[in-house]
């Protein structure tokens, strides 16, 4: 069994497969991150991701660039957050509900649009996806798309922008200490809302990686939970980019590798307690880092001025 | 713009409030509705009618609304506590699995004994789906939502495992189903020729239940003052973790029996998809009743009637039948709103 292990992490395809199943896991968890440094939990992530996923696909089916579609996704991402940061923000309603009703909301609108503009089709129609980037030349980058690149490259620079710029501290003040915030001249409100609407704008881009790159088509169910995943590599991470791209990386190893197990051992256990697996690690990995969570101070608190 | 606290809620905008909701959703989601090319109006009368159109109509909604209400119970009393159980779902399925599982173990005993058996297996089954996040809550402060939500796909996998290997229906011509309850255990029809069963009685007999253990009782209290302020809850001397653990298992036991009713009143065995989103449902007619056990049951009736007469509208003309869920979601959004604008003024200046 160990041996079978050493012998899949030891292969090229194994890195591969890691890196493709954590791009969206990067981009979800990194808009997750974002959103939670400025005091506001978004579950809407599910939904979101679902519509990114439809409304990329559909762009590109309508004969739109593959980088137009992940514009298109990004959009609609967006405005989802735009839904959700009016719930939260200004409003002050529960984070918990509303970010609820924006994946239901956003799953169900995906599956009745794609009902309205496709009532004919049986099997999902497919696009051509991003090719991988076999010109780069570099040995496992080249392996990948430029999604999966764009997604490692946001990790450095969202850790910049959030620690050495004076956008990155106000997104920090308001999610640790809103009052001083205002008191420096720092709109809570404006600073917490955008702040959302640019997270739900990578959960967006996450989604659309299924149809865009990891896939050809869109299916229902597609997203399948990995919303929620993001949710708690979060925790995992402590709230710190890298350490989400750490969190995302090891998660995906060990999804990869359960994959590799499932084909390589047979058929010695069911292949759902397999599927179980990324869940049951999720689950664990909470548990684990929710003792010493640093959890920004003012997280789930609505922020009214005046009030204490 | 500010928000203002009212200085006295005053119970008719309570009232008005989910009705206001329902009516704002079903103007935004007309635009839905005219996209898709149908007639408004008409795509409306036909939902109205498959809901509530004839006795057939209204016998199916019923149908749909028993485990409704039930998870819609669950819901309710876990959100009172500010336990955000989410799981519903998965709990639902436990049940389902635990109470087929109980059913057919082969005990020699008398229906009377086995019955009571079988259901307190599936509530054992939903309660154990929940305790596990609530202990992770209350001992290391782990967000119960995101574990709920993840327990959910777990749940469901083993119910596929389930029916894949030990409760596989052989009978089933390698249909993933489980093997079906005997005949004895299954709830009686309330009326001939259509699916109603004694199940909706059991449902509105536990709203009646849980809203007097909310009303009247010392447990209905504590869970009220945990959800309401956890640390004055706790200066005043209750024992707050003790107080969600026990909500914990109410509420995953009234998840599980939503399960067993499924089983025992319609189906008589376990799917993949015996319930299409009960759980998650169960948020949105928690939150249209505005945490009131009874008015529970008019808001699960109203999901139900949503599904039920989407269907039968989708069958008559082209608006697919997702625009029930995209209803149920846009209700729940706009039901937080109004929920908002009962309790605070919006002060422009």
């Amino acid at each position: 069994m160990s041996g079978d292990i050493l012998d899949v992490v030891a292969g090229i395809p194994f890195w591969v497969a890691v890196l493709r199943i954590a791009t969206p896991l990067i981009f979800g968890t990194l808009g997750v991150l974002l959103c939670e440094r400025a005091g506001v939990l978004n579950l809407g992530i599910e939904g979101i991701m679902v519509v990114g996923a439809f409304t990329g696909w559909f762009a590109v089916y309508q004969g739109a660039t593959l980088w137009s579609g992940v514009g298109v996704a990004a959009i609609a991402g967006a405005a989802l957050g735009l839904l959700h940061a009016v719930l939260t923000v200004p409003l002050g309603l529960s984070q918990h509900v509303s970010g609820l009703g924006v994946t239901l909301f956003g799953t169900s609108l995906a599956a009745y649009a794609y009902r309205v503009l496709l009532p004919r089709v049986t099997t999902p129609p497919t696009i051509e996806p991003f090719a991988p980037m076999t010109s780069l030349g570099v040995p496992l980058l080249s392996t990948q798309t430029p999604l999966t690149l764009l997604a490692l490259a946001l990790v450095p620079l969202l850790a910049y922008a959030l620690n050495r710029t004076p956008a990155g501290l106000a997104v920090r003040m308001v999610g640790e200490n809103p009052g001083a915030a205002e008191g420096q001249g720092i709109d809570v409100i404006a600073v917490r809302m955008w702040t959302v609407v640019a997270g739900s704008a990578l959960m967006g881009v996450a989604g659309a990686f299924l149809t865009l790159s990891a896939f050809n088509a869109f299916f229902f169910n597609m997203v399948n939970g990995r919303g929620w995943i993001c949710v708690a590599l979060v925790v995992f991470a402590s709230w710190r980019p890298g350490k989400a791209l750490a969190g995302a990386l090891l998660f995906a190893a060990f999804d990869a590798l359960q994959l590799r197990l499932q084909q390589t051992s047979g058929a010695k256990l069911p292949y759902q307690i397999y599927l179980m697996l990324p869940y049951a690690l999720s689950i664990l990995a909470l548990v684990v880092m929710a003792r010493r969570a640093a959890y920004p101070q003012a997280l789930m608190k609505p922020y009214r001025k005046g009030e204490r | 713009m500010r928000l203002e606290a009212r200085a006295e809620v005053s119970r008719t905008l309570q009232v008005a409030a989910p009705f206001a909701a329902i009516a704002v959703t079903l103007v935004v989601c007309s635009l839905l509705v005219a996209w898709s090319g149908a007639p408004v109006g008409g795509a409306y009368r036909l939902l109205l009618e498959g809901a509530a159109g004839s006795t057939f109509a209204i016998s199916e909604t019923l149908t749909r609304a028993t485990p409704l209400i039930i998870t819609g119970l669950a819901v309710t009393v876990a959100f009172r506590a500010k336990l955000y159980n989410i799981g519903a779902e998965g709990q639902l399925y436990a049940g389902a699995l635990a109470a087929v599982g109980v059913a057919n173990a082969g005990l020699s005993l008398p229906t009377a004994v086995v019955f009571p058996l079988v259901v307190a297996a599936a509530m054992a089954a939903g309660a154990l789906l929940l305790i596990g996040p609530a202990l992770l809550k209350t001992r290391f402060h782990v967000d119960e939502v995101v574990t709920t939500l993840l327990l959910n796909f777990i749940a469901l996998l083993f119910v596929s495992m389930m029916l894949d290997g030990p409760m596989k229906d052989p009978m089933a011509m390698g249909w993933p189903q489980s093997v079906a309850i005997p005949e004895e255990l299954e709830l009686g029809k309330l009326a001939e020729r259509s699916r109603v069963h004694s199940g909706l009685l059991i449902a509105l007999a536990l709203a009646v239940i849980v809203w007097i253990v909310d009303r009247f009782t010392a447990f209905g209290f504590e869970m009220r003052a945990v959800g309401a302020n956890a640390r004055a809850a706790a200066f005043a001397g209750l024992p707050v973790q003790a107080v969600v653990l026990k909500t914990a298992l109410l509420s995953g036991a009234l998840a599980g029996l939503a399960g067993a009713i499924e089983v025992m009143g319609r189906a008589g065995y376990v799917t993949l998809d015996m319930s299409p989103g009960y759980g998650y449902s169960g948020i949105v007619i928690a939150m249209l009743a505005q945490l009131n056990p009874l008015g529970v049951v008019a808001a699960a009736i109203f999901v139900a009637g949503i599904l039920v007469g989407a269907d039968s509208m989708s069958r008559a003309i082209a608006v697919p039948t997702y625009i029930a869920d995209v209803i149920v979601a846009a209700s729940l959004i706009a039901m937080l709103v109004a929920s908002m604008l009962a309790r605070y003024r919006i002060r422009f200046k």
